[in-house]
């Protein structure tokens, strides 16, 4: 198996706090791999330099062969990079189905004169999207949703159509960033089973950011353990929870 | 209740999601084309106002209601767009020619203006487009050899292959010539909403760290809606200067801006339809407060600013009771109707939405 996504010795800081210290990781093609790590250990904050939301002090990030640093946030998507966030950023005022349509925005072929006119080839266009939707739409069981507005849906609703948004997209790299979180029993096995079907079905790598660990170890290939933006310990899950220094950082010394 | 049963995707993609909503837009236009015969002069003036400000409505909320920039700029893109539809046409060009081409050229000039101004959010960018208003006064004075400054202009008469358009002597032509614009542009509208570009329009409102990460530029989005935006209000604007017959410096004053914007929040914000109403609210007001002062006896009795008042006392009641607007108050009536006896008085409160991630701006 090759790596597909590459960071090497990513720093970033923010004024004089060290958010990323000189990470070091590959995620292999069609693996699950796990973030885990305290709050403030620098998770998310490693999301956001793959999706170029920040620039890395030093250190690169390679995607497939391309070199990430020298692309802008908005075209990070064009390479099958899809995301979701820790607190839900849908477009609250549009339907479900508009939603998962944003997903599709990257293989959007048609220029602004051929859309005001709805050419045929548009139309064509549109089609090819909802066929895509549709398939997302029926692994999820977002049925019933379908054209209510994001505004009135329950949280744990919303969580699955941001994971329906990126999975539209068409992506190779998913990046989940605590898929779990709020989420009920029955709704985490729910997201527990879609990771897995994303991966063996689907093929599609998947890069997550959780603090469930029974989700954690359930699904995923390898895990990173973080502490203060620092690389903590790396391995399977049962090795990174038996790390003598993961316990550390959870619960202080002593308790191993 | 009507219940839409999908069969396949054209379902959702078409203009009319049935025959039924077929049925009452195409009765609305039979309707609309034949007003001419039913009305007199001075109403059927004020219909092509309503239509005029429709169209001004839509430019504004394309940019204000579907992509989220708020822009108090727009009587400026109004005057680009007459002044430069009439001096088109003082040049001798056709008026099937400089019409659009006025609407092209307030288009190129927004996005132009857009650029810079896509920086800012919220309230300042509304600031900054106000600036744009007032320039547009001095600019308009200061390029007297070409706008005839504070004198200013005099519509000429359009000739549509031979056939004379004028406001005061074929009102009912010029109706005819303003509703044609009308559903050109309500066409336009309608068809981005249903692809892409209105797709990311939307979400570039919603949430622009989401639309980036699923691969819309926000900066180009923007770009493209301040373009469409202004080139309908350009549109808007030359029709206005035809209905007014003359115009000066300062027919497209900062207080157009405002009404605009105003209008479109009566309206219903983020709907074609609430351009529409707003539309009527604004361009029926001052008719029907003179009237009633007449009714009531005081049409002898100035009032300074009745007008504005009661225009900003309508604002207020909406965005206390009905912040969605006319069109937001017509859906309740619609689905109260529609699930007669099963709606219950709560279907449309707000869920509370949940903590967003930090801006990252």
């Amino acid at each position: 198996m090759s790596n597909l996504l590459e960071i090497n010795n990513a720093t970033l800081k923010f004024g004089g706090v060290v958010a990323v210290n000189d990470l070091t990781f590959s995620v292999e093609e069609g693996e699950v791999y796990a973030i885990v790590g305290p709050n403030g250990a620098g998770k998310s904050t490693v999301f956001n330099l793959i999706s170029r939301f920040y620039d890395p002090y030093a250190g690169s990030l390679t995607f497939g062969g391309h070199n990430l640093l020298e692309r802008n946030a908005d075209s990070v998507a064009d390479l099958g990079i899809a995301r979701t966030f820790q607190n839900i950023e849908l477009f609250d005022h549009a339907t479900v189905l508009q939603n998962l349509l944003v997903g599709r925005h990257r293989h959007r072929k048609t220029n602004l004169a051929q859309e005001m006119l709805f050419t045929p080839k548009v139309r064509r266009e549109e089609k090819r999207h909802r066929e895509a939707v549709e398939e997302v739409i029926d692994f999820l069981d977002l049925q019933p949703y379908r054209d209510k507005m994001i505004a009135g849906l329950p949280y744990g609703v919303r969580k699955v159509v941001e994971l329906g948004r990126a999975l539209a997209s068409g992506p190779r790299l998913l990046l989940l960033d605590e898929p779990a979180s709020g989420l009920s029993v029955e709704e985490t096995q729910d997201m527990r089973w879609w990771i897995d079907d994303i991966r063996k079905q689907m093929g599609i790598t998947v890069l997550m950011v959780e603090h469930d660990m029974g989700l954690v170890s359930g699904v995923s290939d390898r895990v990173l353990a973080l502490a203060d933006g620092a690389k903590l310990a790396e391995g399977t899950p049962q090795q990174v929870q038996s790390d003598p220094a993961v316990i550390e950082a959870y619960l202080g010394a002593g308790a191993a | 209740m009507r219940i839409h049963f999908k069969t396949s995707y054209e379902h959702d993609i078409r203009l009319f999601p049935d025959w039924w909503s077929f049925f009452v837009y195409a009765t609305l236009i039979v309707i609309a084309v034949a007003l001419p015969w039913v009305l007199d002069d001075f109403f059927l003036g004020e219909v092509t106002n309503v239509l005029i400000w429709a169209i001004a409505g839509l430019g504004l909320m394309l940019l204000t209601g579907q992509t989220g920039q708020v822009s108090l700029g727009h009587a400026a893109f109004l005057a680009l767009g007459c002044y430069s539809c009439i001096i088109f046409m003082e040049q001798g060009w056709p008026f099937l020619i400089a019409f659009p081409a006025a609407g092209i050229l307030t288009g190129v000039v927004g996005t132009i203006i857009a650029i810079p101004a896509i920086r800012l959010h919220g309230i300042y960018l509304a600031i900054a487009t106000i600036a744009l208003s007032i320039l547009a006064d001095d600019i308009i004075v200061l390029m007297e050899p070409i706008t005839d400054g504070v004198s200013g202009k005099f519509a000429p008469m359009i000739t549509i292959f031979g056939i004379e358009i004028e406001r005061w002597t074929t009102p009912d032509r010029f109706y005819w010539l303003v509703l044609v614009v009308t559903i050109l542009c309500t066409l336009a509208y309608r068809n981005l909403l249903r692809s892409p570009l209105g797709r990311a329009m939307a979400a570039v409102r919603d949430s622009e760290v989401s639309a980036t990460a699923m691969g819309v530029h926000i900066a180009r989005t923007k770009a493209a809606a301040f373009g469409i935006s202004c080139a309908i209000t350009g549109l808007a604007g030359a029709l206005m200067g035809f209905y007014a017959g003359a115009f000066n410096n300062e027919t497209f004053s900062i207080v157009i801006s405002i009404t605009l914007l105003m209008m479109i929040v009566i309206g219903g914000l983020g709907s074609i339809h609430g351009a529409f109403f707003g539309a009527v609210v604004v361009a029926f007001l001052p008719q029907f407060l003179s009237m009633t002062k007449d009714l009531i006896g005081g049409s002898s009795v100035a009032i300074p600013g009745l007008e504005t008042g009661v225009f900003g006392m309508i604002l207020i009641l909406f965005i206390l009771f009905e912040p969605m607007g006319i069109y937001g108050r017509w859906m309740k009536i619609r689905v109260w109707f529609e699930l007669f006896p099963f709606a219950r008085k709560d279907m449309f409160k707000r869920q509370k939405s949940y903590l967003k991630t930090e801006r990252l701006r």
